[in-house]
């Protein structure tokens, strides 16, 4: 199944946020990530989904997103069309500094940051498209991820 | 002018021309309530048993007259009280707004007496649902809930109100209520690729649901296939939208629908769904659906559009709309081998119920009750054989003359719908058809139609058995009656008077309208206990998940 983004426009109401949530869980879609920001418009929230869905499935969430009063407008976006991007924090185990070279060179290769270097530990960050955060993880888990979050797809 | 909150609530009610309302008292809404009594020559309100009963009447109410159903109902368990009446009316789309109070704004959060989160427990039911944290926002909520309620697909709208609102003041002006805007812009040329569609197609079938009721649009449908001669079959929700007897009209179709309408849909080579949802107690197997038709859907709701079965072509709009526009593209047809070939299903295939003269057949039951209380009558069905048996056989001709819980299937749902169609048309007739265990679920009411002089006629199709339950049993689990069997000692005459209605008992047709002659003369409400053989099964039927191919009629 495939990653589809959706970009929503809502108003920015009490609980929206929680309706949006409601009926993905209602209609048994599943959430890959979700975030929610305010906007310019004071009036205004954005909130980008991320949906494993074909694509029969995807038009069927597009439409039911669509019909809640409070979304006032939704958008498939592509990655590579829109400026969208994902944050990703990792904790990664080098218990020598090979390990940690070789991890270094992987953060390097994606554009990414050394946030901290620890005794037995590095913890990285990468902000990118979803697909290249995906391919970093990827490439990481070759090594001991400790921890690691991802804040979900923002996008203009 | 300067109104509390409470009086703001009556005041846009009246605005929305609003003249009855349905609920329940409390706490909370102690001050609406207030406003309601100085305000009941401008709204009538309706006192029920419990809040259910209440919300179940807005609905009534609604489905019979087509306005907004309006239940009143105040915090915490009054309020998830009329959750299952919102979720009735939410799944049948029927405009309804629900008024709640709620604790004070600083009490909100904290656990307070009857305090619970309604919106957050409405949300999946409603089409939308407010919390009302300012007093500014009242009358403009309030007014947003009718709009919602009845633009597009209808359905019901929740406003909560902290009390503390209620009692506030705020400078109130009157506003005209909005137009509803059902009219969804359609393109032409769509139009235009259905008339040639229905014009090509040799074995065209209409297959309609409760949108055309929403719509107001039996007569455009009508028109469309007499004038093309397109057979058309309905859901249980579009009940009456054809006159019974017209020979288009193939009557019901789905798990319990006739086996000619379920043969037509089967080898139509068009099938145009209108205002419909393909539901699972329609097309029983999505993929075995009309499995040789062009599937053609029409609706205002275009999330409905290929949710539950993949269509070939489809038009999101209002259905009058669609269906007038369609006019002026079709070509008359008459479509004769089509319609023969149908008429001989109907008399090879159709399953004809035999009757016995030593017990009180339903079909038979049904058809007298239908003749007795003549075309006008509203009738109104809880959930279950009865409720079946009901559409097969009650003969409707007028739409929003058959009143029943379709989507949700809500048990004790008729006696709270009945009393709404009565409130709303005191002159017609209101025959409640129901079982012995709907009943038990909400006779409560009875004291309800007592009070108020409501003359409903009850019939309980009395089999001492959960009979639908019972059916499925008896046919998928080698008759291991779990739980079905009712050993209960209800005396339903003793019952009846000592609400202060009148009751019979009958064990023949005979006695059965006998009884009914009379209730029909009864100025209070009337219960008619009518013994049923506890084996009468719903047939024909289509097993779930089973196709045309697996149908049962004996």
């Amino acid at each position: 199944m495939k990653k589809h983004i959706l970009s929503l426009v809502v108003q920015n109401n009490f609980g929206v946020l929680a309706r949006i949530s409601s009926l993905f869980a209602r209609r048994g879609y599943n959430i890959d990530s979700i975030s929610a920001s305010p906007t310019n418009e004071p009036k205004i929230t954005k909130i980008t989904v991320v949906v494993e869905a074909d694509d029969e499935l995807i038009e069927k969430v597009f439409k039911q997103v669509s019909k809640l009063e409070e979304v006032e407008q939704v958008t498939q976006i592509d990655e590579r069309e829109t400026v969208c991007k994902e944050l990703a924090l990792l904790k990664v185990g080098a218990e020598d500094t090979a390990v940690s070279a070789e991890i270094s060179g992987v953060v390097l290769a994606y554009d990414g940051k050394i946030l901290e270097i620890q005794q037995d530990a590095i913890t990285v960050e990468l902000t990118d498209i979803p697909s290249n955060v995906d391919a970093f993880v990827k490439a990481l888990s070759k090594f001991k991820i400790l921890e690691m979050c991802r804040t979900g797809v923002t996008a203009l | 002018m300067l109104k509390t909150g409470a009086e703001i609530v009556v005041e846009v009610l009246v605005e929305e021309g609003v003249d009855v309302v349905f609920g329940y008292p409390g706490g909370t809404v102690i001050n609406i309530y207030d406003a309601l009594l100085q305000n009941k020559d401008r709204v009538r309100h309706i006192l029920t048993a419990h809040e259910q009963g209440a919300s179940h009447a807005a609905d009534g109410y609604a489905r019979a007259t087509g306005k907004t159903g309006v239940v009143i109902a105040t915090s915490g368990p009054g309020a998830t009280n009329i959750v299952t009446g919102i979720a009735t009316a939410y799944m049948d789309s029927i405009p309804m707004v629900a008024i709640t109070g709620n604790v004070t704004t600083d009490a909100i959060g904290r656990d307070s007496f009857q305090e619970v989160y309604i919106t957050g427990v409405t949300v999946p039911i409603t089409k939308h649902n407010f919390l009302v944290k300012k007093i500014e926002d009242l009358a403009d909520t309030l007014r947003e809930a009718f709009r919602i309620a009845q633009s597009g697909r209808p359905g019901p709208v929740l406003v909560d109100i902290p009390k503390d609102i209620t009692v506030e003041s705020y400078e109130f002006e009157n506003k005209e209520p909005v137009k509803i805007q059902r009219h969804v812009p359609v393109k032409q040329e769509d139009v235009k690729h259905l008339a040639e569609l229905i014009n090509k197609s040799v074995r065209p079938v209409i297959y309609f649901g409760g949108g055309v009721i929403s719509s107001g649009a039996s007569e455009q449908l009508s028109t469309l296939m007499n004038t093309c001669s397109i057979p058309g079959c309905h859901t249980l929700m579009a009940s009456g939208v054809l006159s019974y007897g017209d020979r288009l009209n193939l009557g019901m179709v789905g798990m319990h629908g006739h086996v000619s309408s379920a043969k037509a849909i089967n080898e139509s080579d068009l099938l145009i769904a209108v205002g419909t949802r393909f539901s699972d107690r329609v097309a029983t197997n999505k993929e075995k659906f009309a499995p040789n038709a062009i599937k053609v859907q029409i609706d205002i709701d275009n999330a409905e559009i290929d949710k539950n079965v993949r269509t070939n072509f489809s038009i999101v709009g209002d259905v009058k709309d669609v269906l007038e526009k369609l006019m002026q593209y079709v070509t008359p047809s008459d479509r004769k081998q089509w319609l023969e070939t149908i008429d001989k299903w109907r008399e090879e295939i159709d399953y004809h119920p035999v009757d016995d003269q030593n017990s009180i057949k339903p079909f038979k039951l049904v058809e007298a009750i239908s003749e007795m209380s003549g075309e006008d009558a509203i009738i109104v069905t809880d959930v279950g054989q009865h409720q079946m048996w009901t559409a097969q056989y009650c003969k409707r001709t007028k739409p929003r003359s058959f009143l029943t819980s379709g989507g949700l299937g809500t048990m004790g749902f008729s006696y709270g719908a009945s009393m709404g169609a009565k409130i709303a048309f005191p002159d017609r007739r209101v025959v409640h058809i129901t079982g012995d265990g709907g009943f038990h679920m909400n006779m409560n009411e009875l004291c309800t139609s007592v009070t108020y002089g409501l003359p409903i006629i009850t019939v309980i199709m009395n089999n001492n058995v959960l009979g639908m339950v019972r059916q499925w049993q008896e046919l998928f689990f080698e008759k291991r009656y779990a739980y079905t069997t009712l050993d209960r000692k209800t005396d339903f005459v003793k019952l009846a008077e000592a609400f202060g209605a009148k009751g019979y008992r009958a064990n023949t047709i005979a006695e059965f309208k006998e009884a009914f002659e009379k209730a029909l003369q009864n100025d209070c409400p009337s219960v008619i206990e009518c013994i049923i053989d506890r084996d009468e099964k719903v047939l024909p039927m289509i097993p779930p998940g089973g196709s045309f191919d697996d149908m049962i009629v004996d």
